[in-house]
Order: C-alpha cells, then sequence, then structure tokens
C-alpha cells in the first residue's frame, strides 16, 4: 500500500486497477473535489447494519441484535430477541427480503415504463418509437401464447405487427397487476426447472403483487418463520428475473433492436475536446436511444456548429451506457465509480440520467463545473444544486423531448472551462444476446448453442460463469472482478458479463478477441478462435441478466447437458455488488438453480440460521444457492469446484471418446 | 486459425456470388427470363436451392431470387484487428457461394447441353467423362445402398492427387470401404477423375467414383445428392434448412478432401460443406478448424499425408467402416460391383456368348459329409486356356449345420452374384443356370485362379450368414461334362422349390416379418414383408426376411404375429397394425397390404415401382424408377416418388416391387392385377411371361396384351380408346373411387 499523505482522502492507486481512474482522482484532490472513494475512506459502515440485525419495522425500536462472539462461538446461548420478541432469524429474513422487494421492484419498475411505452407505440401514440425487430416481435407473442398467424380465405397468414404488437403489449403489461395464475415466461424455463418451482410453489402470480406481499410480511408482527420469508424473496425474485426484467429486455429488443456483435470504445478518454460531451446515465434507454436518435439530425448538428462545436459525443454511463453501446456501438464513459470523475473531466457539459445508480453527489461535483446535470424521469428527481435542471421526458414527445436536452447541453459548451480529459480508451467487441450467441455458432442455417454445449461436454471449455454486478467503493475498483473473470477464463471457463462487470472486462482489454490468446486457457481459446469471439461475453446491461437466463435454458434445450439450469456446469457471480437490485438478481438465479458468488457479504451475518439456509437449504430447494468469498480468486477457484462437480454428476468430467458409428448404430439413430 | 479460414472463405463466397451474378445477367439476356432452367430428369429442381430455401427453381427468374439470398448472406469483411466473430458469417458466406454455384451449373446446361454425359456411366472413347447431376433415377438406385449400409458415405474429393499413382490407390482405398468418390474440381487443369482414366481405373457410377465436373462448382452435384437423400428418405420438407442439414449431419456420412493447394474458392465451398456437417481434409498446410459442434468432430483438418488420408477421413466423420478381408489377389468390396469388363479387357468368359455351361447351387448336407473351407476346382483353370478362351463353370456350394434350413439354401445362392462381382478384375450376371462370368487380363496378372471363387464364397457366406450353417464347402467344375451333370441336378432342385414358394400364401402364414433396414435414413417408414407382398424395395422377400432373422435376432427384420385379419379384401391385420403404429412412432396406426386406394403402405423413396390411380380408366398404372419418361398419371417416377417418400401414407399411390406385379395378391383390394391398363413396355417385357401365366389365371389369358405402354398413349385420354378397343377389363368393373 501507498503510503497515505491525507487520511481523509483515497490512495488513488490502492482503490483502483483502472489508469484513467487513479489519474482523474489524482486530479480530483488536487482541485479538491470529493469523491465517492475519499468519502469511502472517511466513512466507516455500521456494523449492526452490515449484519442485517437491526429491525427498524416499528417505532418501538429500531432494535439492534448485534452477534456477540459468545454466540458465535457457542459459549453463550443465543437469547436475543426484540423488543416484541422477533428473533434474530425474523429480522435478518424481513430485512433481507425487504432488499429482494426493492430490487426487484427497481428493475421491474422500468419494465413496466418500457412496456407502457410499447403499448403507446402499439397504439401509436409515441410516434418516435417504432418496431425495430419484428421478429422478436413474433418470438415474444409466441411466449404469451400469442396467435402470431390469422387465417384469411382459409390459409393462415402472419399477422399485421401493429396487430401483434398491440396485444403483447396488453399482456406484458397485464403481467404486473396480475393477481392469480402465474407469470406467461416462467414456462420459458427449461421443464424441470419450471417443475422445480411448481413442486416448492414459488411461481409468482403477479410482478407486483409478490413485491406488495414482502412489504405485508415483512410488516410488524406478520411473517415470523424466516423460511416462509425467504421462500416469498424467492417467488418476488422469480417475478423479475422471469418477469419484469425479461420482459423489458424483450421489449427493449423489440423497439430498439436485438443487440448484435459491434465494436464499441471505453473509458473516459472517449469525451471529446471538441465537441459537445452528453453523457446519458442510469438504465431505462428510453431517453438515451432518442438522444443518441436527435444529435445526428442536421438541425442538431447545425446548432452544434452555432455554439462553436465540432459536433456531439453522445457517450454512456453505468446501464444505460450498456444499452446504447450493444445497440448501436456508442462509447462507454465509465461505469458506476466513475460517474463523478467524468463530471471531474470539466468536458461534459450535460450529465443527463434517468434512473437508477446515480449518484446525488453529480448534483454538487456538477456545480464545480459547468455541467448541467439533467433528470429526466418524474420518478427520479433531485433537490440540490445550482446546476440542476429537470427536463420532464414523456414518450408521447419523445423526439422534441430529447432536441430539448441536447440544446440545454450545446448552449453549455461555451461555458466549458480548463478540461482534463484522460487519453484512456480501450476497444471491445460487444452486443452478444442469446439470439447472437445462436447464429455466431453456426451461421443462418445451423445456429444454435449445440456447439457450445459439445465442447463443454469435451472439455475444451470448464463451464459457464456468469460475472456481473456493481462496483463497490468498499473494494477496489474493477479489481475484483477483473481478478475473478481473469482466473475463470485461465482455467476454461467462458464468462458472460453485464453491467459494471463488463465495463471492468472492457476497462482492462477482456472484450476483445484478440484476448482469448492471452487470458483463456488453451481450450476456450481454442473455441474462441474458432468462432471469433473474446473469451467474456458481454450480454448487456444489469437488466439484460434475463439474457444469461435465456441462454442458459438454450443449453439445457440443446442437450447433454442435463434437464434444468441447477445441472449445468454453470456459476453466478457478482463480486462487486452494491446495489438492492444485485440481490433481487442474486436471488432469481439462486432460485433458478445457479450457484451464486458473491465478493462482498449479504447484511445476514447477524443470523447464522438464516445465512445457512441461503448457504445450504436452498440447494435442496431450487438447485441453487448463494456463496460468499472476498477474495476473487478464492472464489473463482470455489466456483470452478462447484462446476466440476456439476461436471461429474453429468459423467463429462472424463475425455469423451470419439464414436465411430457404424450402420447397427445409425438405425438406431431417434427420429428427428 | 479459423479467422484465415473465414477471411478467405468470405472472399471466395464473394468472388464466387459476383461471379455467379455475372454469368447469371448474361445469360439473362441471352434466353430471357422464361428459359427453363433444370437438371435432368429430377422431380428435385435445382436440389440445395429448393431443399434449403424452398423455392423450386425452373426458370432463370426464379433463379434470381435463390441469388438474391446468396448476395444477403455474403457477411462483412473481417477487419484486422477488434473484428466481430466469423464462425456464423463464414458459414453464411459458405453457403451463399453453394446456392451461388448451383445456379451456375444449371446455366451451364443450357449454355453446353452437351458438357455433362446424362447417363451412369461415361463414354470415355466419345470424351464424354463428366457426369454432371445424378438423375432421380440413379438416386433412387443408389440410396438403396445408401440406406442398406452397403454403402457408408462418400468423399467429395476436390483437385488432384499429386500423381496418378496416388490418385488410383486413395480411389480404391475408397472403394474398398465401399464409399463412395464423388469428383470435382481440379488443380492446375489436372482433376482426380482424368488421373483415375489415366490409371486405366473405370469410373462413373457402376464403380462408386463418380466425376461429377472438372470445376469447384460442381461440388453442388454431390450436396445436392445429399439433400435429395434428406427430402426423398427422409421425408423432410423442401424449405426446412435446418432439419435437411441436421439429416445430413446425423445421417449422410459425407465428407471432402481437398487435394493441392486451397484457394478462397475452395475455402468458401470447404465452409459450406460444414454447413451439411460435413468436414474438409486437406494434404496441405492450410488452417484447421478443430473444435466440435456443427459437424461431428473436427471441421477442417489440415497436412494429413495421403497415405492416411482415407483412414484419418472416415474418422473424423465419425465413420465406421470395414474392408472385406477375403484371402484373394484381388481388391474386394461392394464398390466393383458394378466395374464391367469389356471385351478388350478380357481374358476368358464363362457362360455368356462363350455357350460354355454356367450353375450356380447352394444345397445342403449333413455334417458329417461336409469339410468346412474345402474349395476343389474339378477341371482346367484358367492358367490352362488362352486369352480369349473359355470355361465351364459349375459352382456347388454345400452347407451344413444344425440350425441350417433347406429354406435358406436359395437365399444363400442368390448372394453368389453380388459376391463374386465385388472382387476387382470379376464381371458376373445372371443366376442359376443362366449366368455369365468374365475375368479380366488384370485380374489374372495379379494371380487370380478358379478356386479363389470358393475362397470368396467360402468367407463371405461365414460372413454373412455365419448364424445358420457352420460348415461350408465349395466344388467348382469347370470340366464341362461334370458341369453339365450339376447343372441337371441343380435344374431339378430349381422346380421343387419353385413349387414351394409358389404355394406359400398370406392365409396360410401367420407370421410376417417387419423390415426397418431404412430407417436410418426414412425414420418413420416401416415395411410389412408377407409371402405375397415382398419388399417394395425389390431386395427382400419373406424368405429372406425370415432368414435375416435367424441370423440376427435384433435385427431390423422382426417376426410379426399377423393376428387377427381386420379385412381379408383389403389385408388389414391387427397384428401388423400395431407393430407399425409402434415402429412408425405412431405416424401410421392403419395398413392395407393390398389396396393404394385405403391407407396404403408407406415406401421409404427406394421402391421399384410406384402404381398410381387412373381415375378415367377406372384403372390404375405402375411404373418402375429405370422408366424416366411421362406417365398417364401426370407425373413421372421421379415425381411420383418425390411426393411419397418419407415413411407418408398417400392413398392414390403405392410403392411395390416389381416382382409383386405378377404375385397374386397383388393390389386385389382395388380390383387386382385386372386393373392394371398402363405400364412402361420395359417393364412389360421384362414380366411378359409371367403376366400372361397371371392373365390365364384370372380367366383373360391375353391381358398382358390389353395393358397400354408409353407406345400407345402418356395421358389417359389416349390410352382409353386403345383399351376399350382391347376391351380391357377394368372398364368394366366397379369404380375404384367407391
Amino acid at each position: 500500500m501507498s503510503e497515505t499523505t491525507n487520511p481523509k482522502v483515497a490512495v488513488p492507486e490502492d482503490v483502483s486497477i483502472d489508469s484513467a481512474t487513479i489519474k482523474m482522482l489524482r486530479h480530483a484532490q488536487s482541485k479538491g473535489v470529493e469523491t465517492i472513494f475519499d468519502r469511502a475512506v472517511k466513512m466507516k459502515q455500521c456494523n449492526i447494519g452490515t449484519e442485517g440485525i437491526c429491525c427498524k419495522i416499528c417505532a418501538q425500536g429500531p432494535c439492534r441484535l448485534p452477534l456477540t462472539k459468545g454466540i458465535k462461538d457457542g459459549s453463550e446461548k443465543d437469547t436475543r430477541v426484540g423488543l416484541c420478541g422477533a428473533t434474530p432469524e425474523t429480522i435478518v429474513a424481513r430485512n433481507l427480503i425487504r432488499q429482494i422487494a426493492a430490487g426487484c421492484a427497481s428493475h421491474s419498475d422500468h419494465g413496466r415504463s418500457v412496456t407502457e411505452t410499447f403499448l403507446a407505440m402499439a397504439r401509436k401514440e409515441a410516434h418516435d418509437y417504432t418496431i425495430k425487430d419484428e421478429i422478436k416481435l413474433r418470438e415474444v407473442a409466441g411466449y404469451f401464447g400469442i396467435p402470431t398467424t390469422v387465417e384469411v380465405d382459409g390459409v393462415q397468414v402472419p399477422r399485421d405487427k401493429w396487430d401483434l404488437a398491440l396485444e403483447v403489449g396488453e399482456t406484458a403489461l397485464s403481467q404486473w397487476g396480475q393477481q392469480q395464475g402465474e407469470l406467461h415466461y416462467l414456462k420459458r424455463a427449461p421443464k424441470a426447472t419450471y417443475d422445480r418451482w411448481t413442486k416448492h410453489g414459488v411461481k409468482p402470480r403477479g410482478i407486483d403483487r409478490e413485491v406488495v406481499e414482502i412489504m405485508h410480511r415483512t410488516h410488524m408482527g406478520v411473517d415470523q418463520d424466516y423460511r416462509n420469508l425467504l421462500h416469498q424473496g424467492a417467488r418476488c425474485s422469480l417475478g423479475n428475473g422471469w418477469g419484469g426484467s425479461m420482459m423489458a429486455t424483450d421489449l427493449q429488443d423489440v423497439l430498439f433492436g436485438t443487440p448484435y456483435p459491434t465494436t464499441g470504445k471505453i473509458n473516459l478518454g472517449v469525451l471529446s475536446r471538441d465537441k459537445v460531451n452528453i453523457i446519458v446515465h442510469g438504465h431505462d434507454p428510453l431517453v438515451s436511444e432518442m438522444i443518441v436518435c436527435a444529435v445526428n439530425l442536421p438541425e442538431m448538428q447545425e446548432y452544434a456548429r452555432s455554439k462553436g462545436a465540432n459536433g456531439y459525443v453522445v457517450s454512456g454511463m453505468c446501464c444505460t451506457a450498456n444499452e446504447i453501446l450493444v445497440r448501436h456501438g456508442m462509447p462507454i464513459a465509465g461505469d458506476y465509480l466513475q460517474q463523478e470523475l467524468a463530471v471531474i473531466t470539466g468536458a461534459v457539459e450535460a450529465m443527463v440520467v434517468d434512473v437508477q445508480c446515480v449518484m446525488e453527489s453529480l448534483a454538487r461535483v456538477s456545480e464545480c463545473y459547468h455541467t448541467k446535470f439533467i433528470t429526466t424521469m418524474p420518478i427520479a428527481k433531485c433537490a440540490y444544486g445550482k446546476n440542476t435542471v429537470h427536463v420532464n421526458f414523456e414518450e408521447h414527445a419523445a423526439l422534441d423531448k430529447a432536441k430539448e436536452i441536447i440544446k440545454i447541453a450545446a448552449d453549455n459548451f461555451p461555458n466549458r472551462g480548463e478540461t482534463h480529459i484522460p487519453s484512456d480508451t480501450n476497444r471491445m467487441v460487444v452486443g452478444f444476446s442469446t439470439e447472437a450467441i445462436k447464429y455466431h455458432l453456426g451461421g443462418t442455417f445451423r445456429g444454435s448453442f449445440v456447439p457450445l454445449n459439445d465442447n463443454i461436454i469435451n472439455g475444451r471449455i470448464r463451464g459457464i460463469v456468469g460475472v456481473v454486478g456493481c462496483n463497490n467503493a468498499r473494494v477496489e475498483h474493477d479489481e475484483v472482478h477483473v481478478a475473478m473473470i481473469k482466473e475463470l477464463v485461465k482455467n476454461d471457463c467462458i464468462v458472460l458479463t453485464t453491467g459494471c462487470s463488463a465495463m471492468a472486462c472492457g476497462k482492462a482489454g477482456l472484450l476483445t478477441p484478440e484476448s482469448a490468446a492471452v487470458f483463456a486457457g488453451p481450450g476456450l481459446a481454442e473455441v474462441c478462435e474458432t468462432v471469433g469471439i473474446p473469451p467474456v461475453l458481454h450480454m448487456g446491461s444489469c437488466l439484460d441478466n434475463s439474457r444469461i437466463l435465456t441462454a442458459a435454458t438454450e443449453v439445457v434445450k440443446a442437450g447433454g447437458l442435463g434437464k434444468e439450469l441447477a445441472d449445468l456446469p454453470a456459476a453466478g457471480a457478482a463480486p462487486g455488488w452494491m446495489s438492492e437490485k444485485a440481490i433481487g438478481i442474486g436471488q432469481y438465479f439462486v432460485t433458478s438453480g445457479v450457484y451464486v458468488m458473491i465478493g462482498i457479504p449479504l447484511a445476514i451475518a447477524g443470523s447464522p440460521v438464516v445465512k445457512a439456509h441461503l448457504e445450504h437449504d436452498m440447494e435442496e430447494l431450487y438447485g441453487g444457492k448463494w456463496a460468499y468469498e472476498p477474495d476473487p480468486v478464492k472464489a473463482a477457484h470455489k466456483i470452478l469446484a462447484h462446476i466440476d462437480v456439476k461436471r461429474a454428476a453429468l459423467g463429462i468430467d472424463k475425455a469423451r471418446e470419439r464414436v465411430l458409428m457404424d450402420m447397427t448404430d445409425r438405425q438406431k439413430i431417434e427420429a428427428a | 486459425m479459423s479467422k484465415l479460414v473465414a477471411f478467405a472463405a468470405i472472399q471466395g463466397g464473394y468472388n464466387i456470388v459476383q461471379k455467379a451474378e455475372g454469368i447469371y445477367k448474361k445469360a439473362l439476356e441471352d434466353y430471357g427470363p422464361e428459359q427453363k432452367l433444370e437438371f435432368p430428369n429430377t422431380a428435385y429442381h435445382l436440389p440445395i436451392n429448393y431443399s434449403l430455401l424452398g423455392i423450386p427453381v425452373k426458370t432463370l427468374a426464379d433463379a434470381g431470387k435463390c441469388l438474391d439470398v446468396a448476395r444477403k448472406l455474403l457477411p462483412p469483411h473481417i477487419k484486422i484487428v477488434n473484428y466481430l466473430p466469423y464462425l456464423g458469417p463464414l458459414l453464411d458466406a459458405g453457403m451463399a457461394a453453394i446456392l451461388a454455384e448451383e445456379i451456375v451449373e444449371a446455366i451451364r446446361y443450357i449454355r453446353e447441353p452437351d458438357f455433362y454425359h446424362v447417363s451412369e456411366e461415361t463414354d470415355i472413347p466419345n470424351g464424354k467423362l463428366w457426369l454432371g447431376a445424378a438423375e432421380d433415377t440413379i438416386f433412387r438406385k443408389r440410396g438403396v445402398s445408401f440406406v442398406d449400409g452397403s454403402a457408408p458415405g462418400f468423399v467429395a474429393i476436390v483437385g488432384a492427387a499429386p500423381t496418378i499413382e496416388i490418385a488410383k490407390e486413395i480411389a480404391l482405398e475408397y472403394q474398398k470401404r465401399s464409399i463412395y468418390v464423388f469428383m470435382c474440381a481440379n488443380q492446375g487443369g489436372t482433376t482426380f477423375s482424368e488421373q483415375l482414366v489415366q490409371a486405366g481405373v473405370e469410373v462413373g457410377w457402376n464403380t462408386r467414383l463418380v466425376p461429377f465436373g472438372p470445376d469447384i462448382s460442381a461440388a453442388v452435384y454431390a450436396l445436392g445428392f445429399a439433400n435429395r437423400v434428406a427430402m426423398g428418405f427422409g421425408g423432410v420438407q423442401p424449405g426446412d434448412f435446418k432439419k435437411i442439414l441436421l439429416y445430413n449431419k446425423d445421417r449422410v456420412f459425407a465428407f471432402v478432401n481437398a487435394l493441392g493447394e486451397v484457394n478462397a474458392e475452395w475455402a468458401a465451398n470447404a465452409a459450406g460443406c460444414v454447413n451439411w456437417g460435413f468436414p474438409t481434409l486437406a494434404d496441405t498446410d492450410i488452417p484447421e478448424i478443430l473444435p466440435t459442434g456443427v459437424c461431428t468432430y473436427e471441421h477442417v483438418v489440415a497436412n494429413v499425408p495421403l497415405s492416411e488420408m482415407v483412414q484419418r477421413s472416415v474418422e473424423v466423420r465419425g465413420l465406421k467402416t470395414t474392408v472385406a478381408t477375403v484371402d484373394i489377389p484381388l481388391a474386394y468390396g461392394p464398390a466393383f460391383e458394378g466395374e464391367r469388363i469389356r471385351r478388350g479387357d478380357m481374358f476368358c468368359e464363362m457362360g455368356g456368348s462363350s455357350k460354355t455351361v454356367v450353375v450356380e447351387w447352394v444345397t445342403s448336407a449333413p455334417m458329417d459329409q461336409v469339410e468346412d473351407g474345402k474349395v476343389v476346382v474339378i477341371g482346367p483353370d484358367v492358367t490352362d486356356i488362352q486369352e480369349g478362351g473359355s470355361l465351364a463353370l459349375g459352382i456347388k456350394v454345400i452347407v451344413a449345420g444344425r440350425k441350417f434350413q433347406e429354406d435358406f439354401e436359395p437365399i444363400l445362392e442368390r448372394q453368389i452374384h453380388h459376391l463374386i462381382n465385388y472382387a476387382q478384375g470379376l464381371m458376373h450376371t445372371g443366376q442359376r443356370d443362366i449366368g455369365m462370368l468374365r475375368v479380366s487380363k488384370d485380374a489374372i496378372v495379379k494371380g487370380f485362379r478358379i478356386k479363389h471363387i470358393g475362397v470368396i464364397l467360402h468367407a463371405k457366406l461365414h460372413q454373412e450368414f455365419g448364424a445358420v450353417f457352420d460348415k461350408l464347402q465349395v466344388e467348382i467344375y469347370t470340366d464341362s461334362a461334370k458341369a453339365e451333370k450339376v447343372r441337371e441336378e441343380a435344374r431339378n432342385v430349381y422346380v421343387v422349390r419353385d413349387a414351394r414358394v409358389e404355394n406359400m400364401t398370406d392365409e396360410t402364414t401367420e407370421i410376417y416379418y417387419s423390415c426397418t433396414l431404412c430407417q436410418s435414413f426414412a425414420p418413420n417408414h416401416v415395411c410389412v414383408v408377407s409371402p405375397e407382398r415382398t419388399g417394395l424395395c425389390g431386395a427382400y422377400n419373406w424368405m429372406d426376411c425370415k432368414a435375416s432373422y435367424e441370423i440376427n435376432t435384433t435385427g431390423p427384420n422382426q417376426p410379426i404375429e399377423k393376428g387377427e385379419v381386420l379385412d381379408p379384401v383389403l389385408g388389414v391385420f391387427g397384428g401388423a397394425n400395431d407393430f407399425i403404429a409402434q415402429a412408425s412412432r405412431q405416424a401410421v396406426t392403419n395398413v392395407c397390404f393390398y389396396s393404394m386406394v385405403n391407407d396404403p403402405m408407406t415406401t421409404c423413396g427406394c421402391c421399384e415401382c410406384i402404381a398410381a390411380i387412373l381415375p378415367t380408366c377406372n384403372g390404375i398404372m405402375t411404373v418402375h424408377r429405370d422408366y424416366s419418361g411421362e406417365t398417364p398419371s401426370g407425373m413421372k417416377f421421379s415425381t411420383l416418388a418425390g411426393t411419397m417418400g418419407g415413411g407418408n401414407q398417400t392413398p392414390g399411390f403405392v410403392g411395390h416391387s416389381k416382382y409383386n406385379i405378377i404375385q397374386r395378391k397383388f393390389l386385389t383390394g382395388d380390383g387386382g392385377l385386372l386393373r392394371l391398363v398402363w405400364m412402361p413396355k420395359s417393364l412389360k417385357d421384362e414380366y411378359y411371361d409371367r403376366l400372361k401365366i397371371r392373365g390365364e389365371e384370372l380367366g383373360v389369358p391375353d391381358l398382358v396384351d390389353r395393358i397400354a405402354d408409353e407406345t400407345v398413349g402418356l395421358t389417359e385420354e389416349e390410352i382409353y380408346p386403345f383399351l376399350e378397343a382391347k376391351k380391357h377389363p377394368a372398364l368394366e368393373m366397379e369404380s375404384i373411387l367407391t
């Protein structure tokens, strides 16, 4: 560790491995601008909160029931109860599923807003949006059980796409408020996984209902069985993973196009010295898509020139960045932890934010510069900052609103002062939707997941690991992701990534096809070389973790690797998570049968019983479980051990023999 | 490095498509959009474009749609750094190339009508080497060997070997493994086909060495053949590209050998073949693609020494082949069955035009009277006669064994023809007492002697039928008088045998046999063979199935309890129905043995004949697959077969064997033989005597002369007056449609 000269600020080299971040932190500190990195040094985490053992559900508390050393080592009997008698199990479980509810609500509410826009589009009330991917629309209709053909004069013909979109939109929207039955999308899962959900009663009835029920059950004096509480957490999470999130991903694909591999650039070096820099930040692409469209209009270009700028650079931050990257190849300025640093370059005319992971400190940092901090969503405003502006985004006048925002940015260009843009950028290849992976494994005619399965079975690829999630200022920026992923690919695991984890990979050069030869083990490298892919596949935003579910489902369906998701030699990991959304995601992966490794602990240490339930009992129930290991390399090895167990169970832990077929063998081939 | 392959193949794809577009444009200018565009005598149009895109190309204008698809499939070129994935685009570029090449080849049929020789055989003396697209007749005939396993797969050889000797050696190795060799493209103007011709090897469908064409684009004939197998035998619908290609990957064991330098266009073709699951092996240092997935094992393997090419190829494709080991100095295998020995290459002849006695007879004897493996030659050997001479040939095979039944004698006897023919340098025709054997000069040089015939029969009959006998000895009489005596003996046996088989009826037999030999290719099809309804491929009668079952009790021929007779007229049997339902995976649940109008039996696609209703004539017609002309049904054999193959029940049509026509139960549910109003002349001639006998039995002695053929007419309207004039009995029968 470098020598600390000022205990009140972070040591740049210690808090990040990313050179642009390090440079910008130094610059910020030299200018006296405080960032999250510095505050993380100054402010310690609450010990009781991190254990999840503070109950503030009623006004008789907060009751704090920290785990004593004696209870931990067994020398002391655990007699902890709250004023009402609530046990540590109840308190921890209640707190945890409230976090799950919040996380699921966030992604699903994003999904709702996409669905509402989609429906407005289908009703021709939102003229700036259209159906970009009709094939996907028809596919989605299929998942909802909506007929895609109609009989005309005795012949089945494809239904009109607008007519179809309307029914799809209405059905999709109904999933939020549905009170009975189950979500349509659950049936997309492998049958054995679905059957397991049925058996354990975790099929969500409606997306909102499960969230509301958590709020009710965790109210003072309702559900006092931690297992029953966690069961509801599992049910709620599926409503997000296989509901709100998945529908959001799908409808965004229909509206904006399904991502296919494209090239992109990442890091603060993408900001321009002579153009108007607009950063779109947050998660919901409804606004950013329009801004991307609008900046290319001649009138907007002219407007920029009239302000002395040489055009615009629209770059992204956080998952809004991922959304416009995978669909349009737009550059990424940075991840969650770099948002303040972007403003500190002094080169950002507008920081346009939608929802989620937007630090309130942006308002304050923007005040130090000319940057306009523009909030756009009625549900996400900011009370502070003299540079804070709210432009209420309306889907019915989307393009006009986008133009308004662009003009604010351009108008701000002449106010730009001294800039400090680091030169760092990295190239990447991104945009591996489930559809794209399928295509690239066999082309138009033979596209399928079979080649992937085949190479998992023959051992070239050891397993599939989804490494996802946020940055967290409590651990070294990017390091936890990059260290874990390098270890995984070195051991021949193909990594699927989304969110800020994907950005860490991008900055570390792991998203270039050339990186396979450098970082991947020999088997994985050979497969990557054959397909022309990086060893780490960027699948989109954190919302798009649903794509990992659909890809994993395709793997099961391609055959040879078991019947349910839990059979796969696969795992999930969120080494640097921080948001409640991440807990929601983690839980839907666990409930779907996936081993989920986290590098930041859940707030559950206050109840060893709840911890054991999450890390052991859940596997019995759902096939997946939680695991925690802060050291990313050790965590990678725990994941590998898990994968090896699954490989052994599948009988693919030994070398595969070449089977030479004679006519008798061939006569036994089952009819397709 | 796959990236290099992708780079080359994508460039190759562009070259090929661009060139094809040029050729197409010129053809449009010269011939106009209405110009017919087709391969000769096929119901499958341009089979690759038809099967994959579902576009039946009939005119130049239609081909334009295919070229548009090909153009759209061409992916962007690959960038040097930070490139996008290329496996999918690479396969697309390959497919684009192949779709375009098929158009180019079809246009060649217009522009150079004499370039390809439309035949199974080459005509080298007249400069006709290239055979181009296989007619459906060839495909159907050869298809049987693909489905029954006597041809385990095919290799597409692209280019040329470094020397003529190596070419010959590779071809021979494939022939020994019974693998078809499809040849195309050239290496600096040299072709593998021409190398074989120069080496004195007979090329053509008969020897399984098929010279498709001198250009790389002729590769489409191999792939088109494969896709016709998928449609014709697999019952996969045109346009269902995924199923067509997966069918090929799983069931058609084909692969490519690229000999010599690989250029961009070859790379595009190799990439195209990967779509089919057909890997490429090259003898040069090209980039490899080893990880598996689209093909069953490796996709591209380089630097294969030519001496190991054949062995490596079958391994990479995941194919098990066997080389028949018969201790004779000649190469041996089914690939040599079709080889002809012309008079000029002939050393000696038995029977045939030499008129010497030839007879073949299998008989049985008690165990203690047979010495296994004993071969005696009674009379002069080939070394005792001059070139151009002749010998008598009486082959008497004596078998013994506890499980042996007299009924198996004719079955073993029927094998003699092809077993002798499998030897390179021997050409055999006929059976019983009407055989002919030619021995080539080359065979004599290699050391062939008469006793080797015995060695072959002992080894092969043991190998294939060893389960039903224990001992086998062979006596070969080349002494004319002694051969004559054997013939007398044999003729007496033939009479007894024929009478016994003739007397077997469906009514008196309780056990029928299934035949699912073709299920490797036609997974939903199942044949049921009864004494009076032989297998529709003509290869298996009831007795054959019985023997086959005795030999292999878990094999493709299983006994079926006939069960309850649900309808004696239509031939509906409860036991047979139960079996068919189960074996066809519920695709077919009711079959009428003796009807084509009601629930007829299905066909895999390799039936010898197809019968169809002629409603105006109130009768039926039948056509055999060697007849390539039009028929009164409005369809050629190939079109008929195309509409009913793949295990589908198509009322109004039924597949049957040629022999079935003269069996007593032939379509009796629909009125029987008296309904037959039209058949090709060649078929009528072949069965003339037996049809006459059947006519007598049915009380219409000149029935055969009342049946119309193509010389009478090719439409119902044309033949109707003839039938009226001849008073064909069908005209008086009740309506066939009721």
